[in-house]
């Protein structure tokens, strides 16, 4: 009886409700207003754009953010599939319903009351899901009582020209950089550059795409810090990549990649998988925690 | 370094008005800027399967092709007292399937991002038309060059409805012309760094 209540004490209660609530205001965020380390960046690339359109084209889209912060507007009309990865203390007590019906409520009600883009559809038919549902929910289990939710519009352009590869460990170090860079070389204009590219390295072939997405979410600018080597690869390719020539909208110029990112973790003895995740100019996401 | 003193036709922009006649389309060159206005067709992934399809079947296409331009794009909701949401252009080669039928039924032009496969460039060149560039992701000042918009065919697609816009000096770029140009390989080619 004692032991029963301690343990009842210890966990923290969250209402449903709130989560909904969070999750439809971190969607309408997230589309409207651009992180202050993406304006940043984008602002940090014009000086070195020597490329006059290339400097007109991120004029252009620091010009558009400001007035999508202004006007309550999406930035993009593409406001994404919904993505959110969802961190759960494991000392908390979710009452009044379950945590992913509360979550696609949420998703819901943003995209309804936010006027924001319905893009996602049945593969087949391509018929419209009518309310931006399902959206792609990650959960983890972590330690605490606290509820971390991030939300992530992705948009398609950027998402399919995406690529993961399982290569052979023999191809090493030198294999990686050249599936990102022919990834990145021939996604070219499409995905809306300046990119972010976002890379898992090790794994399994699903893990390897979940580290490149969440490689996505790091402030723009800040290195891996973990491993010295991660961090010299996202060095290199970052280079390399600007190397390419594509430039701001593919129109030709030095600002191809805004930020190269990389999370690496050990893989099977028999595999090399590697995911590329890109990311457009318009690089959304916004967290809360409860 | 290549490219620095070549330059896409900067500050020579043109305005131009749709319908577009092959007259006009024959002095447009790939790197020239262009102020875009009048109606334009907003069509994208289904809407042009179904266009595509009722042109198989001789069926009678629900918006007339003749000088027309389709915008490869797909609004957000228009909230109240706006003309439109924001928009923008989609990647276009989804549509290089469907496109060299319709230019051959008299589509004249498109405004997309990415490029195009080279059967489309091919297409473009044949039918004298022409592809324009937009910069993706600026989609709420690319809203303001709306000033009309309305529905006019296939509504049960929801934001793939094709819808018909009035745009107002719309910024775009030529790059694929009926000379065979891709601007985006030229372009892209000038300032690549190969080490």
């Amino acid at each position: 009886m004692v032991m029963e209540k301690k343990i009842r004490k210890a966990l923290r209660r969250i209402n449903v409700a709130k989560i909904t609530q969070a999750v439809k205001k971190l969607f309408i965020e997230a589309n409207t207003m651009l992180g202050d380390d993406v304006v940043c960046a984008l602002k940090s690339a014009l000086p070195r754009e020597e490329s006059a359109t290339g400097k007109q084209v991120l004029e252009k889209i620091i010009e558009n953010a400001s007035i999508a912060c202004r006007s309550i507007m999406p930035i993009c009309q593409d406001t994404g599939l919904a993505v959110l990865f969802v961190e759960v203390g494991q000392d908390i007590h979710i009452v009044g319903g379950d945590l992913r019906t509360a979550i696609e409520e949420g998703v819901r009600q943003s995209y309804a009351d936010g006027f924001l883009r319905k893009s996602v559809c049945d593969p087949l038919t391509r018929k419209n899901t009518g309310d931006n549902t399902p959206a792609i929910i990650h959960i983890d289990i972590v330690a605490g009582d606290r509820l971390k939710i991030i939300a992530m519009p992705k948009g398609g352009g950027s998402e399919n020209v995406s690529a993961a590869k399982m290569l052979t460990p023999a191809v090493g170090i030198e294999g990686i950089k050249k599936f990102v860079l022919e990834t990145v070389d021939q996604a070219g204009a499409n995905p809306c550059p300046p990119i972010i590219v976002g890379i898992g390295i090790g794994g399994s072939l699903e893990q390897a795409c979940i580290m490149a997405k969440k490689a996505l979410l790091r402030p723009v600018g800040e290195q891996n810090r973990i491993d010295e080597r991660v961090e010299q690869i996202e060095k290199e390719l970052y280079q390399r990549i600007n190397k390419l020539g594509i430039g701001p909208a593919g129109l030709g110029g030095r600002v191809t990649a805004l930020a190269v990112n990389v999370e690496m973790m050990p893989c099977h003895i028999a595999s090399l998988p590697v995911a590329v995740n890109i990311q457009c100019h318009v690089a959304r996401h916004k967290e809360t925690i409860l | 370094m290549i490219g620095v003193n070549k330059e896409i036709n900067m500050g020579t922009e043109r305005k131009i008005h749709t319908p577009l006649t092959e007259e006009v389309i024959a002095t447009l060159h790939a790197g020239d800027m262009v102020m875009l206005s009048g109606e334009v067709y907003t069509a994208r992934d289904v809407a042009h399967r179904r266009l595509h399809e009722a042109l198989l079947k001789g069926e009678k296409l629900p918006i007339d092709l003749q000088g027309a331009v389709i915008f490869y794009a797909a609004p957000t909701p228009t909230p109240p007292n706006r003309i439109i949401g924001s928009i923008g252009p989609t990647t276009s080669y989804r549509m290089d399937a469907f496109t060299p039928k319709l230019l051959e039924q008299g589509l004249k032009g498109m405004i997309g991002k990415g490029n195009r496969l080279p059967e489309v460039v091919e297409a473009i060149k044949k039918y004298k038309s022409v592809y324009f560039g937009s910069i993706g992701g600026i989609a709420a000042l690319t809203a303001k060059c709306v000033i009309e918009a309305e529905i006019v065919a296939y509504e049960d697609l929801g934001p793939e409805a094709i819808r018909k816009l009035t745009i107002v000096d719309m910024p775009v770029i030529v790059i694929n012309d009926t000379e065979g140009h891709d601007l985006y390989a030229e372009e892209q080619n000038k300032w690549r760094i190969i080490t």
